[in-house]
């Protein structure tokens, strides 16, 4: 620690930050722009200016920018001093002389970083009378919306963008005050996490375009702490609702998970709640139509249902507590769980490994912590997208050392790239096609899924001759290399994941094992990703035997009479074939969903659920983390949280409780509650801002009559604006604010120290207790060859459509594709395929858009599924593509963008 | 004895002397000096000795500068020595005519630097519209390839050099030697935050020294005339010969290369030809446009750095941009703070939106509409945009002839006021 003087206080500092951050750490309000907690310090927009006197009989002082000049131990510096206040004041009117003032009609408005500096910096009188500069703004897609002239010129974007989340499509052109950011030509931004651009932005260039569409101030959102359900990540985010309708969401920090950023998946991928495909009402099937249900028949329902002879299947994208309740509604041995038994044998082994001493799995910022990373098999961008973007992060790490050899501050950003360049600490991808992570990788091998595995447990065995041996004499020379980085590393990463079954995740479990062995007897870092927001708690719930294939089976031998679904389609999840004969064979099928699926087709009786902004809930994500989210708003039908159907509980903590003494591995999820006695004098924690409007009027057009707020008898949370500041326990804020911080930077003021935790928040509860130590897998036989016209099979994702529910979302739909086929040019020939084509896939038959890819192994073909309604299940590791006569429908593939396509140069 | 070592081979009537001719005339001793066991600490210490200071502008010690670059078995095996040519300065053109006049003199200098700091790679930064010094550099660069002084192993050395032409694209800001640094990486041309100096992380994060094309060519002199013929050369403080260049409306304008120390009068009355008839001198900026205005009163100061420092302006390029008394001083600050304006890069804020505005108000006072709030504002931004608050030296540069100008010309900025026109327009 060190010490330094500020306006005349002395302050305990960290002599490795700069000045900018530690005033801010210690709540000090110094403007800036340009520097970003997370990005760091360019010197840019020269907001941050100071006072720093050499000692204490200098009385003249110079300006310093707080941003670039390090806090070292003995500093005296002065943000109070006249000259600094009035340069400071200066740089904001140079800022806004070319600002066109247009905060009402911006959606920036009311939570804007430059509202808030240009108050903060006393500057308040125009002089500025010449010509403002203009600029033309450009399409840049469904998400963003581009207001050029609202431009300050910070930087931040394409810092952002490009140098953060290795973008290549938003660039800084042109020079003086003529600076522009925006793309080549107009077009869709390519990134899968452009959508932090709004966030990033200090004033309102770039917004979120979704909710323009509907738009609302931030006071006039009405929003509680929530998680993403987008993915197994667990991002914590903030949705806003107003007039019944969800509007937006925004990034929530949490320091381990997703820190300052989300995906567009999760930014943008919302909209289904309020979509007309949500199901509403409780309805029973009467001849081919629905029926509305009475109380009393929904009662008798749920009786007939607990009876003997029915099963659940539960499902990976419901709460816990949703699982739970069926569980228990139905017993533990009638539980089933519900994703594909490919799946199902996944999660065996992701379960067993998450309790190995062997092991640890590492949050997103362990992660980014990483200086060896190798990805097994997994597409991570597409999968578990803010995954890949604190894996960029990680491969910075070389640079950071480097810097640090030569005494350059990390923070210094644009010096720091510019002494690394092009050094990165190692990422090598064994991968069955290209991926978007390519751009940073040291090594890439394409390979068929078999080869992979056979190249993962070669690596293994390179690294510890006690890992069992297998050959992989094509690549030995890539391995032997990649071997070596990892042995070398201070904190090797191996990531791989369920998304092509579970061998590659046994082969990553072998390496991480041999690396342990090998070195001390810390754990080793081991990320297995699975594919939704609640894989692990579905996975913890259901007895490993109970499967999804079994659970089809009692129903197709008559073994089970009914079946409860709580929110899935089966489809989905198994072959077409077996679920029908499954549904059809069974006397009631009763189905708990947010939305209407091919499953809800089948139903009998159709309970409606709320979607996750609608109820609370709890959801364990990729590395064993139990999140809580919250309820934001109500729903405004008659949908229900699905265990609320189903179960007794009054209340979710009820839930909760039961769930930590009853369920297997749930013991900690009672930690995520809030604390014990979180009132003050009985007040709720309220989740509309204090400066919420219009409350009073909201519904004239249906009564002027204001009624009653709605209470919350569930909640530490209440549907109104009264009640104790929220801002008291950050774990329980939506939405930062302070006095004079109106925007998201308003973060700091409630971080224990800039980047740093929150104050008295949590950061979720870590379910997995290390209990075993486990032993290597045996390498598997070797897998079927293809033979004739087979090729070997590789099941592909995207971020933009293969979650089901985001999937629904009109932005994400624009940019999704349909189901393709992806080949190399040459299998692509000898098969009479042309680009865009459309083929028929066997087993199936189904139509599927030919792709063809130069970063594909010959021999290989990589199957999108889409929102097809094609099942991945059907598929069993090859298959064989033919010429359709078919035409491709309006959406083809044209998405898709060119690095999908075509090889990185490495 | 050699008096004038840059230019004794520049004949502008004829081309430049190709590299036997060159030779001819005591050219690439050096080298063969070098070849016969003259060491890098060798020439290092020479150049120390010479006391030379850098031609670019800032008067940095060259060998000092040198001596920064990490050498021996663990400092990285790449390094580069750039050479700026990416002369912009207003009324500078002195450069120009080293390159355009005896390509080989540069080329001479950019071996002796390289084979100090041990760079096998060489570049030479020219500005883009200096097409006719292009093509006398790279005939001059193939020439040097053919006789095997550059290259590899060149004279048996062991030493490498490969040197690359590049044209610039043409930005004032890539003679700021960061950002010279990232154009030449194909990067946007905006300086770099220092440390790490390039010095020490230049090019491609490597070791770098970025030498002035005027710096270079003072190198072959230093080693084959020796460190105290060097020091015999001045006339002055500080030492060795220099290019000084006088534009505006003198009756010879020109560049000629003198001793360090002479005075200014000297300069203006005996090579320039003195004010063209009729004209009286109003005033001067003594090292190109980013320096403070000179008066008369000035003229018998000399030309070294120390002395014109001393009268707060800087010698910098050493090209004077004379201001006579039927032009408009506001005018002739008025075009400065245009170019200035236009040439920022647009990273920091002062420089880029301080700068515009700056040139908004000289418009404005040219089309008869200045105010007294406006000339406030200029001298709000002489100290908005003064040194130590912007990212590099862009900004304060140009507030020396916006300080001065104020300063020596207040009452021509008050007539536009109050007469709503620039009086000396017919």
């Amino acid at each position: 620690m060190a010490k330094i003087v500020i306006d005349g206080v002395e302050y305990e500092v960290n002599p490795d930050n700069n000045l900018l951050q530690e005033c801010l750490s210690q709540g000090l309000d110094l403007p800036y722009f340009c520097w970003h907690p997370s990005m760091g310090s360019v010197g840019a927009c020269r907001q941050c200016a100071v006072k720093q006197y050499r000692d204490e009989d200098d009385k003249e002082g110079m300006l310093v920018m707080a941003c670039m000049t390090p806090a070292s131990d003995g500093a005296i510096i002065s943000l109070e001093d006249e000259q600094a206040k009035s340069f400071r004041s200066d740089v904001i009117e140079s800022l806004m002389i070319s600002h066109p003032h247009d905060c009402p009609v911006c959606e920036e408005g009311g939570e804007c970083h430059l509202q808030d500096m240009t108050q903060m910096s006393g500057h308040n009188y125009r002089r500025y009378d010449k010509k403002k500069r203009t600029h033309r703004n450009q399409y840049l897609g469904p998400f963003i919306n581009h207001e050029m002239n609202r431009c300050i010129t910070c930087y931040r974007c394409v810092r952002y963008y490009d140098d953060y989340a290795g973008g290549t499509d938003l660039s800084a052109q042109a020079s003086h005050h003529h600076v522009y950011f925006g793309r080549h030509e107009e077009g869709v931004l390519e990134s899968e996490f452009s959508g932090n651009l709004v966030e990033v932005c200090p004033t309102g260039v770039f917004t979120d375009k979704a909710f323009s569409q509907h738009y609302s101030r931030k006071w006039d959102l009405q929003t509680a702490p929530s998680v993403c359900v987008g993915c197994s990540v667990g991002c914590n985010t903030a949705p806003g609702e107003r007039y019944g309708t969800l509007r937006r969401i925004v990034n929530r920090y949490n320091s381990e998970v997703n820190g300052y950023f989300l995906c567009d998946r999760g930014r943008f991928g919302f909209d289904y709640v309020n979509s007309r495909e949500r199901l509403l009402e409780p309805v029973k099937r009467v001849d081919n139509t629905g029926e509305l249900l009475a109380d009393d028949e929904i009662k008798a329902v749920i009786k007939e249902f607990s009876r003997e002879g029915t099963i659940g299947i539960g499902s990976p994208r419901a709460s816990n507590e949703s699982n739970f309740a069926l569980k228990t509604m139905v017993g533990d041995e009638n539980f089933f769980a519900g994703y594909s038994d490919s799946e199902s044998e996944s999660m065996a082994a992701v379960l067993t490994l998450a309790s190995d001493k062997a092991f640890h799995s590492p949050s997103v910022r362990k992660i980014e912590e990483a200086d060896a990373v190798l990805i097994l098999g997994e597409d991570v961008t597409n999968v578990a997208p803010r995954i890949a973007l604190a894996l960029r992060q990680s491969v910075r790490n070389k640079a950071m050392d480097l810097a640090s050899e030569s005494r350059i501050p990390q923070w210094q950003d644009a010096a720091v790239r510019e002494l690394a360049q092009h050094e990165r600490s190692p990422l090598s991808i064994l991968s069955p096609a290209v991926s978007r992570l390519d751009d940073i990788a040291a090594d890439r091998v394409i390979e068929s899924l078999p080869a992979l595995v056979a190249m993962g447990h070669q690596i293994a065995n390179k690294i510890s001759g006690s890992a069992p041996a297998a050959t992989s004499p094509e690549h030995d020379a890539v391995a032997e290399k990649i071997a070596a980085q990892l042995k070398g590393a201070k904190r090797p990463l191996i990531v791989a994941g369920s998304s092509n079954g579970s061998e590659l995740i046994k082969a990553a479990a072998n390496i991480a094992r041999a690396l342990h062995e090998d070195g001390e007897d810390a754990a080793i870092d081991l990320c297995l990703l699975v594919p939704e927001v609640n894989s692990i708690g579905m996975g913890l719930m259901a007895a490993e035997e109970n499967s999804l294939g079994v659970a089809l089976d009692k129903l197709s031998s008559g073994a089970a009479k009914r079946v409860i679904v709580l929110e899935n389609d089966l489809y989905r999840r198994a072959a077409k074939s077996q679920v029908d004969s499954a549904l059809d064979k069974a006397e009631k099928v009763l189905v708990l969903d947010q939305v209407t699926t091919a499953t809800t087709a089948k139903a009998d009786v159709i309970l409606p659920v709320t979607a996750f902004s609608e109820h609370e809930a709890t959801y364990i994500n990729y590395e064993g983390r139990a999140q809580l989210s919250f309820q934001v708003h109500q729903c405004q039908k008659m949908a229900q949280p699905a265990w609320r159907w189903i179960s007794d509980a009054a209340h979710i903590d009820d839930l909760v409780e039961r769930c930590c003494s009853e369920a297997p591995g749930f013991a900690k999820l009672r930690d995520v509650l809030p604390g014990e006695n979180p009132f003050i004098a009985g007040m709720k924690v309220p989740r509309q801002s204090h400066r919420y409007s219009g409350r009073t009027a909201m519904i004239a057009n249906v009564n002027v009559h204001e009624p009653k707020q709605m209470e919350d008898k569930e909640s530490i949370m209440s549907f109104s604006m009264e009640g104790i500041s929220a801002q008291k326990d950050p774990s329980i804020m939506a939405s930062p604010w302070a006095p004079k911080w109106n925007s998201n930077q308003s973060i700091s003021k409630f971080q224990d120290e800039v980047n740093g935790e929150l104050k008295q928040g949590h950061v979720g509860s870590l379910l997995f207790e290390k209990t075993a130590s486990g032993s290597y897998f045996d390498v598997p036989a070797v897998a079927a060859q293809p033979s004739g016209k087979q090729l070997h099979l590789a099941l592909s994702y995207q971020i933009f459509g293969s979650d089901e529910l985001s999937a629904r979302a009109e932005p994400i739909r624009e940019r999704m594709t349909d189901a393709y086929v992806g080949i190399c040019p040459e299998d692509a020939q000898s098969r009479g395929l042309a680009q865009g084509d459309v083929a028929t896939i066997t087993p199936t038959g189904a139509p599927v858009v030919v792709c063809i890819r130069t970063g594909v192994k010959p021999g290989t073909a990589l199957l999108y599924c889409g929102d097809a309604n094609i099942s991945p299940a059907e598929f069993t590791g090859l298959l064989e593509i033919e010429k359709s006569a078919a035409q491709a429908t309006s959406r083809g593939i044209s998405s898709l963008i060119v690095s999908d396509f075509q090889e990185e140069e490495i | 004895m050699v008096t004038k070592p840059l230019t004794k081979n520049i004949d502008m009537s004829r081309p430049p002397l190709d590299i036997a001719a060159y030779e001819a005339n005591e050219g690439y001793q050096s080298l063969h000096a070098i070849a016969k066991g003259l060491s890098p600490e060798d020439v290092l210490q020479l150049v120390k000795d010479s006391g030379l200071k850098g031609r670019g502008g800032a008067g940095f010690p060259t060998g000092l500068k040198w001596s920064f670059v990490p050498s021996g078995d663990n400092s990285p095996k790449q390094k580069y020595l750039v050479v700026n040519a990416d002369e912009m300065e207003p009324g500078t053109f002195k450069d120009r005519l080293l390159m355009e006049g005896d390509p080989h003199l540069l080329l001479e200098g950019m071996l002796i630097a390289a084979y100090t700091i041990q760079a096998s790679k060489a570049y030479i930064f020219l500005r883009g519209e200096y097409t006719v010094s292009e093509q006398a550099l790279r005939k001059a660069i193939k020439e040097a390839y053919e006789k095997g002084y550059l290259g590899k192993n060149i004279l048996g050395t062991g030493f490498d050099l490969d040197i690359i032409m590049h044209t610039s694209a043409g930005r004032y800001i890539c003679g700021e030697e960061t950002a010279l640094l990232n154009a030449l990486e194909g990067k946007r041309a905006n300086p770099r935050a220092k440390p790490p100096f390039p010095q020490v992380s230049g090019l491609w994060g490597k070791p770098t020294i970025v030498n002035n094309v005027e710096t270079i060519c003072n190198l072959p002199g230093i080693l084959t005339y020796g460190v105290d013929w060097y020091h015999g050369l001045t006339k002055g403080n500080d030492h060795g010969t220099k290019l000084f260049g006088v534009s505006g409306k003198v009756k010879t304008p020109g560049c000629w290369e003198l001793p360090l120390g002479l005075p200014i009068r000297e300069l203006i009355e005996n090579y320039a030809g003195g004010m063209q008839d009729g004209l009286e001198l109003r005033g001067f900026l003594p090292g190109g446009g980013s320096t403070d205005f000179m008066l008369p009163e000035h003229l018998d100061i000399t030309l070294d750095y120390d002395e014109i420092a001393k009268v707060g302006s800087r010698l910098a390029t050493g090209t004077m941009i004379i201001l006579d008394d039927k032009t408009c001083p506001v005018g002739m600050v008025g075009n400065l703070m245009k170019f200035f304006a236009h040439e920022s890069c647009g990273f920091c804020t002062p420089c880029r939106d301080g700068l515009p505005w700056v040139d908004q108000i000289f418009r404005d006072f040219e089309n008869g509409l200045g105010s007294e709030k406006d000339l406030q504002i200029l001298h709000d931004h002489v100290t908005y945009l003064g040194p130590g608050r912007t990212f590099c030296a862009l900004a304060p540069g140009a507030t020396a002839p916006l300080g001065s100008g104020l300063k020596h010309f207040k009452e021509d900025f008050e007539k536009h006021i109050t007469e709503k026109r620039c009086s000396y327009k017919h």
